[in-house]
């Protein structure tokens, strides 16, 4: 029980420094190594909670797929010069992300402050392909238009004429 | 343990995509705001599918996941077209359609 409470933190911690540090660094790339931090340490704690094909999927796709995306369009949009990648109004912004943060957590600790979770039901993949495959599945085809049409829209966009 | 901790997390990650899309204006760091705003939902799908020992959390997971990834292709898309018309991918001062 102990070994996941130091589980939580360290994973807990990885992404909310990476996640602070995506939206303060003035580099680019690093802002996109920063964001696989964040989503590693997301997807640890997905795995943590049982939903270790979430978190297997959280890996493969945001850190394998989504990142990687960042990285070649970060590296097709480059700009001659050192990029300005802050406008004039972080403190406006600083002020209100801070407000967004304190109306969460007063709303979390009213409703949730004094209940505890144990973390200890497990989702396997083959109950969550079942339920996906059967409750889910038009939800599901729906997706898969849709990623259709998104790829078909991206080279459409992308495609040098 | 408490289960306000993840759900305190999640909403500090999606303090900082808020703060990162109001003040970043590269139109690619903008969309990263954004992945992290979305993870932070993720985590709170997660969370709650853990205490109320449901897997619909999970599934929902997944859908948004598949979601974003569409969502990410297309805003690079648009993100490499503006720069090729207009030579630079910041997102302030593309006011052309703004009154």
């Amino acid at each position: 029980m102990i070994i996941r409470q130091i589980a939580f933190f360290v994973f807990a911690g990885l992404t909310a420094v990476a996640s602070v540090f995506t939206v303060v660094t003035r580099n680019v790339v690093h802002a996109a190594l920063g964001l696989a931090g964040a989503l590693i340490g997301a997807a640890g704690l997905f795995i943590l909670f049982g939903a270790e094909f979430v978190g297997l999927a959280q890996i493969l796709i945001y850190v394998g797929a989504v990142v990687v995306l960042f990285l070649f369009g970060i590296m097709l949009t480059q700009t001659p010069g050192k990029p300005t990648v802050d406008n004039d109004r972080q403190a406006l912004a600083a002020l209100v992300a801070l407000g967004v943060f304190v109306v969460l957590a007063a709303g979390i600790l009213t409703a949730f402050g004094s209940r505890k979770v144990d973390f200890d039901v497990a989702f396997p993949t083959k109950e969550i392909g079942t339920e996906i495959f059967t409750t889910w599945i038009l939800p599901f085809e729906a997706v898969s238009i849709l990623l259709l049409a998104a790829l078909v829209g991206a080279i459409v966009l992308a495609r040098r004429d | 343990m408490p289960v306000a901790a993840p759900l305190l997390l999640a909403a500090f990650m999606f303090a900082c995509g808020t703060y990162g899309v109001l003040a970043r204006r590269h139109g690619v760091m903008l969309l990263m705001s954004i992945e992290l705003m979305v993870t932070a939902g993720n985590i709170n799908l997660i969370t709650f599918s853990q205490l109320l020992h449901d897997s619909i959390g999970n599934i929902l997971a997944l859908f948004v996941i598949a979601i974003t990834a569409a969502e990410v292709g297309i805003g690079i898309a648009i993100v490499m077209m503006i720069y090729r018309q207009r030579s630079t991918v910041a997102v302030d001062d593309l006011q052309l359609m703004k009154w």
